[in-house]
């Protein structure tokens, strides 16, 4: 079969096969660049009293421990919010939605929402909430746009999971006795767990990352607060204030610090994702 | 019982308002951006708006035509996509067809990685690497550029191309490949002469939400696009329309904030049609 191939044919196979694996070696060697760049140029920089201070205009020191702040604040703030809302979307198509253009607009503004750019979330926020709610620029307007955003992953996760809670053990339990919301409470809500997890790791991946959307609705500043007082002022996020120092103020080898910081947690966040689905897919096996 | 009808009843309209929030929040962004958006473009006219070469908000008789913003979003995508498919695509049709299976892992794990990384890092590292080397290698005095927004988003967008892709070329089933086998191709044959045309609609949805993305993405092309309001040029200093509603929101007002208001309305209608389109070879990649 070989013999009779003849050398155009083998020529056109040989070329696609070495632009299959050119294309996958360059995605490697591109992810593998950022990440030793990235590290090595961001390492060096990084200090105990860069963790643990905040910026200082007498010194003219800079700390990062208020923006290292400020994400973990946000990140809690935002799943507070997100979880209830996110879980009970999904519960309601999965469990109650019978009216088929209910349930089709719903899926298609999830859709729309996970295709707008985070920069007219940032917009919409700053208009809606910052002015409209009068919340101001603040972490909180800051958290509630990311809200918006992570919605749809949160909903999306949980309706996978509650896809898997198998029929019968609905039916079990209506057959006993149980109200609709007993059985969602009792059976449903516990079935979530995976997907609700799941949906938290990947949110905390995308808060971690975003910048436009909280460039005007949390703002830029570096006090230092706790969690209450925080959330009803201004912050800048990690990802914000590696903006801020690297294009504002040409403090490159903050940002680079910053940078290998944030390389690190997107790292451990991804890992955290595969480790944890992997579980999960085990788990239902069973 | 009764009550116990009520509390289900009123459980119900809780989980009912909880599933159309989503709906809810589409719609009021829109509304917010066609309420905020549309009286800039009322006073200076849809025309000299969408088709005015040239932007000078800050100067002393102001000028506001987003033609510039509007071709170098357009051709910073194409750039974009022109090349970050076809590196996405071989990649995809290599992890979905031709790796082993422990390859497979460590690169769609590599893959994912490309797509968590914040955006400002990209950024970052364009303007610290990209930069120069175009101001190196094309000897211009800037390598903040057009051409450098086009590498950083043709980086960014590949996760989104390949995992889409692979999705796609999964789903083709077995027998077509088998079939073709049987016949004699090879391989390599069968899978870009069957699969990848039985894939046809997936990918041109991966090559749309890669469109969307590229499109969508700010921070990192303000880091290394220059900023100016040029018309667009491949090693000139551009503004694309995202870049545009950031880099002046912080200290506008009057009609300037307003006119950026309505740069975004475009950047969102831009978007509308995108996912449209996506919608489009979604489904018919499901049927």
């Amino acid at each position: 079969m070989n013999g009779r191939m003849n050398a155009k044919r083998k020529l056109g196979i040989a070329l696609l096969r070495a632009l299959c694996k050119v294309s996958a070696v360059f995605t490697c060697a591109l992810v593998l660049f950022l990440l030793v760049y990235i590290l090595a140029k961001g390492i060096p920089n990084l200090s105990w009293e860069l963790l643990s201070t905040k910026p200082s205009y007498l010194s003219g020191k800079i700390g990062i421990l208020p923006d290292i702040l400020n994400t973990v604040y946000m990140i809690g703030a935002t799943l507070v919010f997100v979880l209830p809302l996110g879980v009970g979307a999904a519960v309601y198509l999965t469990e109650y939605a019978k009216n088929k253009r209910i349930v089709a607009a719903i899926e298609y503004a999830a859709e729309t929402l996970s295709g707008i750019p985070s920069i007219i979330y940032g917009l919409v926020g700053m208009l809606f909430f910052c002015q409209f709610l009068n919340m101001q620029t603040s972490l909180l307007a800051g958290a509630w746009t990311l809200v918006i955003m992570n919605l749809p992953t949160v909903m999306r996760t949980t309706q996978e999971s509650l896809k898997t809670v198998p029929q019968s053990y609905r039916e079990g339990a209506f057959g006993l006795g149980a109200g609709k919301w007993r059985v969602i409470r009792t059976v449903v809500l516990p079935g979530c767990i995976d997907g609700v997890i799941t949906g938290c790791i990947l949110s905390v991946g995308r808060i971690l990352g975003e910048s436009a959307a909280l460039l005007f609705t949390a703002g830029f500043a570096h006090t230092l607060s706790g969690f209450f007082e925080g959330l009803g002022s201004a912050g800048a996020t990690l990802t914000v204030s590696l903006y801020v120092y690297a294009k504002e103020q040409g403090e490159f080898g903050v940002a680079f610090a910053i940078a290998a910081i944030l390389m690190v947690l997107t790292l451990l966040v991804n890992l955290l994702a595969m480790v944890v689905g992997r579980w999960f897919k085990r788990r239902q096996k069973r | 019982m009764k009550q116990q009808k009520a509390l289900e009843n009123l459980i119900h309209g809780i989980f009912l308002i909880l599933g159309l929030i989503t709906v809810g929040f589409v719609l009021l962004i829109t509304i917010y951006l066609v309420i905020a958006g549309i009286p800039a473009i009322r006073k200076i006219g849809i025309w000299d708006f969408l088709w005015g070469p040239k932007w000078a908000s800050t100067a002393k008789e102001p000028s506001y035509g987003i033609l510039p913003f509007i071709l170098t979003s357009v051709y910073g995508t194409a750039g974009a996509i022109l090349i970050g498919v076809p590196i996405g695509f071989f990649t995809s049709v290599y992890l979905a067809k031709l790796a082993s299976a422990k390859i497979r892992t460590v690169v769609s794990g590599a893959v994912s990685l490309l797509a968590g990384i914040p955006s400002v890092v990209y950024g970052l590292v364009g303007m610290m690497v990209l930069v120069p080397a175009i101001r190196n290698l094309f000897h211009i005095p800037d390598g903040a550029s057009l051409l450098a927004a086009i590498l950083v988003l043709a980086i960014m967008i590949l996760p989104s191309i390949i995992h889409v892709s692979i999705t796609a070329l999964e789903a083709v089933p077995k027998e077509y490949e088998d079939a073709s086998l049987a016949l004699g191709a090879t391989p390599v044959e069968t899978y870009f002469k069957v699969s990848v045309p039985a894939a046809k609609s997936g990918i041109a949805a991966a090559v749309v939400l890669g469109v969307g993305r590229a499109i969508g993405e700010a921070m990192a092309v303000m880091m290394v696009s220059g900023n100016a309001p040029n018309l667009p040029e491949l090693f000139g200093s551009v503004r694309f329309l995202t870049t545009a509603v950031a880099s002046e929101m912080s200290y506008s007002s009057g009609l300037q904030r307003q006119a950026l208001f309505s740069i975004a309305l475009v950047l969102f209608l831009f978007i509308m049609l995108i996912n449209a389109a996506l919608n489009f070879f979604l489904k018919r990649s499901k049927e």
